[in-house]
């Protein structure tokens, strides 16, 4: 499989498992020492380091998902992805390393059967493909606008 | 004036049973507008810091009204609405910038720093045809003017002249818990907005809520972030609008009250694998680790442990509210606390462990109120007065918003 099949191949499988609520396998797609943020453009491009969601570990993003089981409060609700396929930053790309861009559109359906396109945006991600199954060392996920309704509970 | 509308009838005088009829009549969304956003209220404009050269402006809202506010040749920061006077077209499109002039893209009047009309285009015609009238006189126009001032770095604006200055409509507590946190030069570390399906008053009853936060936050009560068995305060302020409510961190395991009242929100089962996101340090020295501060009508100043974040409280009609959060560091923070906050920026906003319900609260109630609007709501959790006092297990400051309110808006 080429670089760019292999990443496709680890996109889908990432938003298959938050699409088919299968949260607790989430935290796998990363290496242990790994960096999950959710910001947006303006942010991004100002060099702001906050994320709406901030994981510097695996266990921070297991704990996101336990939170979500057990202890946050808000309205059954499901997404559905869509992305592009990824585009590789580098035309030779370090294997350990490879840096890939892929857009997405998030459609959010909510028990009442409400659906809206809830985000846009891009996954700025660093992956290692090194290892048995490929990982992401850093997912940025950059939404197109700042502006997020009601709440953000799923992970993008 | 919109002097032929006139304000939801409230049962009584008593500021205990609140109509629902108020977060719904759009008679009384317009009423406020004349009479809070554009009466005696100081809204929160942004940070001073954010205009450092002369012509530096940003653009906000007073309510749904869009402004600009922009330091002047003289170093002081002045309020405008964002409106030229010539035909009403917005002046500014960009959040931020600089300009020498405000010039209008519509038909190029420009005004200087202080709103006066600078140049109107072709004032004099083309080739002695058209143009103004000869007595067209640039000197009576301006940009119309707030008041603008700052405390601690944070600025407000207000329309109405006969407002108090502004550390006086703060009051003398609820400005020095300002002064606590914005005690130094600040850093912007990211800006998100929310959008809330609710009243702006859910909102601002809400963050005044001490009641709700350790039942309905299972987070903060878990980890012992904020528990109403922790020492702490309500400080309402003397008009009502204004308040603090503060706690100190405990390290004691008494659970007797919570257990008690079978409360959902305390789980001895529940640990983190990762607990970088609640490891904090007492960076202010007196062992307050949770202060949430409100100024009527549309600002809250929160420290969650090192998270500091401010959030501008905006109506955008009877039924949605959009909510901007700023999350701050200091200028003089290193590494490590850079790292503290960004983890513990986890615990808030729209995606925040403690502070996601309070997206989706406001919204719960303004569907559970639907078509039922004739009834009221009960405030009576620790009395019926709006004064401050040791215990959190109070709906003082609730009662406090609506004494400021009711003393604005009854006819």
């Amino acid at each position: 499989m080429s670089v760019l099949e292999t990443v496709q191949r680890l996109q889908l499988a990432y938003i298959r498992a938050i699409d088919d609520d299968q949260l607790e396998a989430w935290p796998g797609f990363f290496t242990d020492a790994c960096l999950y943020r959710v910001t947006h453009r303006a942010d991004y491009e100002a060099g702001r380091p906050f994320g709406m969601i901030y994981a510097d570990s695996q266990g921070m993003l297991a704990d996101r998902v336990s939170s979500l089981r057990s202890v946050n409060i808000y309205e059954a609700q499901t997404y559905r992805h869509v992305i592009n396929p990824p585009w590789l930053i580098d035309e030779m790309p370090d294997v350990a390393d490879v840096r890939a861009e892929t857009g997405f559109i998030i459609a959010r359906i909510m028990q009442t059967g409400e659906l809206t396109l809830f985000a846009s945006g891009r996954y700025v991600d660093r992956i290692d493909l090194t290892g048995p199954t490929p990982k992401f060392i850093e997912k940025t996920v950059v939404l197109d606008s700042p502006v997020i309704d009601t709440l953000l509970a799923l992970p993008f | 004036m919109r002097e032929h509308t006139v304000s939801v009838q409230w049962p009584s005088n008593g500021l205990t049973e609140i109509p629902f009829e108020l977060y719904s009549s759009v008679s009384q969304y317009e009423l406020e507008v004349e009479r809070i956003y554009k009466g005696p209220a100081w809204s929160y404009l942004g940070l001073l810091g954010a205009l450092t050269n002369p012509g530096d402006y940003f653009t906000t809202f007073i309510g749904e009204t869009s402004v600009i506010v922009v330091l002047g040749e003289d170093g002081e920061p002045r309020g405008f609405v964002n409106r030229c006077v010539h035909r009403g077209a917005m002046l500014c499109l960009a959040p931020r910038g600089n300009v020498d002039r405000f010039t209008c893209v519509y038909h190029a009047w420009s005004y200087d720093l202080q709103g006066r009309l600078a140049s109107v285009a072709f004032q004099g015609g083309i080739k002695g045809q058209g143009g103004m009238p000869r007595d067209f006189d640039l000197g009576h126009y301006r940009l119309r003017e707030f008041r603008v001032e700052a405390y601690c770095g944070l600025l407000f604006g207000t329309f109405e002249r006969t407002a108090p200055p502004l550390e006086d409509y703060l009051g003398e507590r609820v400005a020095q818990f300002i002064q606590r946190v914005m005690c130094k030069p600040v850093r912007v570390i990211g800006e998100n907005v929310q959008r809330l399906p609710n009243n702006w008053k859910l909102y601002i009853e809400n963050v005044k809520d001490s009641y709700h936060a350790s039942i309905l936050h299972t987070f903060f009560t878990t980890f012992r972030l904020n528990r109403l068995t922790q020492a702490g305060e309500i400080v309402v302020d003397e008009s009502g609008g204004n308040h603090v409510s503060y706690s100190k961190t405990d390290t004691s395991h008494d659970n007797r009250d919570y257990d008690r009242g079978k409360l959902r929100s305390s789980r001895h089962d529940y640990l983190l694998a990762d607990p970088a996101v609640i490891d904090s340090v007492d960076e202010f020295g007196d062992g307050i680790g949770v202060q949430i501060l409100s100024v009527f009508p549309s600002f809250v100043l929160q420290q969650v442990r090192n998270s500091i974040a401010l959030r501008q409280i905006l109506p955008r009609g009877p039924a949605a509210t959009e909510l901007r959060w700023t999350y701050l560091g200091f200028e003089d923070d290193d590494e490590a606390m850079t790292l503290r906050r960004l983890r513990q920026g986890n615990l808030v906003g729209p995606a925040g462990y403690i502070s996601m319900e309070d997206g989706a609260i406001g919204g719960f109630v303004q569907r559970g109120i639907r078509g039922v609007e004739e009834d009221q709501g009960i405030v009576t959790m620790g009395g019926v007065d709006a004064t401050s006092s040791p215990s959190r297990v109070t709906e003082a400051s609730v009662r406090g918003f609506w004494k400021k309110y009711r003393a604005l808006m009854d006819d």
